[in-house]
């Protein structure tokens, strides 16, 4: 797998870079979207047709080819027709037609109604099998067989875990209709999670991706829920006087990290998954709010004004004293840090443009991400590749998806209203 | 002598008339009695004055009142209150001490610019510039409650100065 990937690099680095714009959309996406820009390193990739594949609902190469593409680590070859997994394949003839993998594959319908995608991952170079597998699902699950493969195909040729089959949550405003609204991180099979005639704002995946907590509206002030999206069952869980917003899970899903009001102004608090066992962790006389916990659970992150306007500052997860992270602009706000540890993503207000920055934590170099500047609510892709983020296009929400390194960036919009504060889910079995 | 049985007879017709389109029944009162003497009327208490309390005009429902204004603007950046609004508080907090059982939300706002979490924490901030302004007049702590909307429920839709300055507010809600 190293040695193919560095090969694939190198031979990449001969050939010099594509310009790539690539577009999809699939018919049954509620999130159009659209993908610009590529990656420092693209893996020309043959996918070829999946025998058969015309008989589950949905075409499994091309969901995979779209995935691959939108990732910005591949060049997607064209081919023609169909292979399955057991036929002979001619790899030093895909190799000459320039490609350094082929994923072949095929879809076969079983008697319990399942369908089973079957598939193979070449390496052209080594002649060699790099991958081999079968994902069987029910019709409405062959978009998330195709993801897996997709998932898988990615991880074989970069090293990295692939997010295709993971999910985003956020919030859709039509008028005075709010919803928040759970889709594939194509923006495909959107599922509403929350109908709500109140905003609602801050949604945030927990740790294991059955649960969203959120802040709501509805009772004329803003309310803390954490909401199963299995059962749909809610758990009010902080309703104090004044505010109650931000929250943030540890790592562990043990506790929610949040911002209330009820000393005072707004503060950082900690409370149990259920609700209780509140902790003060912040004593300012200004403003401390949006807490995220790192990775490892043991700092929260968090903006603060009080060295005047806002910045983003690190403390223990039991509170005490902070250290200041940001020091560029007069406004940095919304801190998320990528699950590896290594990124701190954040809007930065800087001539008067609102835009997303990552920081490195180990270089201290800071990017900016965006060329819009409206940015709100960054939310890290699970293997710290991607991040979502709120922003507006014509004055109207959408949303973006930036690569960390910046190269790579889709937009999602929808056919009407405004889409908003997205949270990316965590990596699901 | 013969007139008693006669009435008798009458009644005794009235009776099965009535049973007839009635289920048999045992006769309660006596057919002949004597009717009662009335009863005494009870002296009337006409020196009595029973009370009628004409409804008060809740000053809070007069739209035309100084109550009817429950708006406090803000600056840009600024969670000052401005010495314009110290009448609309001063009325506000006059009432709130008379009529302790009323409670209310001060709900804070922002403009559209800037983080919906941080213009929540903003928002919060002038609101609780009114509520501190209310407590200082005399309104118990417990009759009011600072809390904020942020940027989520602008009142003015407009992307301009004007819109701005409408959503930078403050508002009582009784």
């Amino acid at each position: 797998m190293l040695t193919l990937r560095s090969k694939l690099v190198n031979n990449y680095f001969k050939r010099g870079l594509f310009l790539g714009i690539f577009l999809s959309f699939s018919a049954h996406a509620q999130l159009h979207v659209e993908t610009y820009g590529f990656g420092a390193t693209q893996i020309p990739i043959a996918v070829s047709g999946f025998t058969n594949e015309e008989l589950a609902p949905e075409m499994v190469s091309k969901i995979i080819k779209d995935d691959l593409n939108s990732s910005g680590y591949f060049k997607v070859l064209n081919t023609l027709g169909s292979t399955s997994e057991t036929d002979n394949v001619d790899l030093p003839n895909w190799k000459s037609q320039g490609a350094d993998a082929l994923l072949v594959g095929s879809v076969q319908k079983l008697d319990d109604g399942r369908y089973d995608v079957r598939y193979k991952l070449y390496d052209t170079n080594k002649s060699s099998t790099l991958s081999a597998f079968a994902v069987a699902g029910s019709p409405q699950y062959t978009r998330l067989s195709a993801h897996k493969i997709a998932d898988d195909v990615f991880e074989k040729l970069t090293g990295i875990r692939g997010i295709f089959s993971t999910r985003i949550a956020y919030v859709a405003k039509n008028g005075t209709n709010y919803q928040l609204e759970v889709t594939d991180a194509d923006g495909a099979g959107l599922q509403t999670a929350v109908r709500s005639k109140e905003p609602i704002i801050s949604p945030s995946w927990s740790p294991d991706g059955t649960k969203v907590a959120y802040v709501s509206f509805e009772l004329k002030k803003p309310v803390v829920y954490a909401q199963n999206l299995i059962t749909g069952q809610r758990t009010l869980i902080a309703n104090y006087k004044g505010n109650n917003s931000a929250p943030a899970w540890s790592p562990d899903g043990n506790k929610i990290a949040l911002a209330l009001s009820k000393d005072g102004l707004t503060q950082v608090y900690s409370v149990n998954a259920d609700g209780s066992g509140l902790q003060r962790l912040t004593n300012t006389s200004g403003i401390d709010t949006e807490p995220q916990y790192s990775s490892d659970g043991q700092s929260i992150y968090f903006t603060s004004d009080r060295s005047g306007g806002p910045q983003i500052y690190r403390m223990s997860a039991s509170g005490g004293d902070a250290k200041r992270v940001t020091f560029t602009g007069s406004y940095n706000i919304s801190p998320r840090i990528s699950p590896d540890g290594q990124t701190l993503a954040y809007i930065s207000r800087r001539d008067g443009k609102f835009q997303l920055y990552a920081l490195d934590l180990g270089s201290n170099q800071e990017l900016r991400l965006t060329d819009t500047q409206d940015d709100d609510s960054p939310s890290f892709a699970p293997n710290s590749k991607y991040i979502v983020y709120a922003t507006e296009m014509a004055q109207r929400g959408s949303l973006g998806v930036v690569s960390v390194d910046g190269r790579t960036k889709q937009r999602l919009t929808t056919q009407a209203g405004d889409v908003r504060n997205p949270t990316w889910g965590p990596f699901m079995k | 002598m013969s007139s008693i049985p006669t009435k008798l007879a009458l009644v005794f017709a009235a009776a099965a008339l009535f049973s007839a389109c009635s289920t048999p029944k045992v006769e309660e009162k006596p057919p002949v009695a004597a009717a009662p003497a009335p009863e005494p009327a009870k002296p009337v208490e006409n020196r009595v004055v029973a009370p009628v309390v004409v409804p008060e005009v809740d000053p809070l429902n007069d739209p035309k009142g100084v109550l009817a204004k429950r708006s406090v603007y803000f600056d840009f950046d600024s969670y000052a209150i401005k010495d314009e609004f110290n009448p609309l508080l001063a009325a506000h907090a006059k009432y709130l001490s008379s009529h302790t059982s009323h409670k209310i939300l001060v709900q804070g706002n922002t403009d559209e610019r800037g983080g919906r979490e941080y213009n929540l924490a903003l928002g919060q901030k002038r609101a609780a510039a009114v509520t501190k302004s209310l407590t200082a007049l005399g309104v118990a702590g417990g009759q009011v409650e600072a809390v904020s909307l942020g940027k989520e429920k602008p009142k003015a839709a407009g992307h301009d100065e004007a819109a701005w300055a409408e959503n930078r507010r403050a508002d009582i809600v009784y």
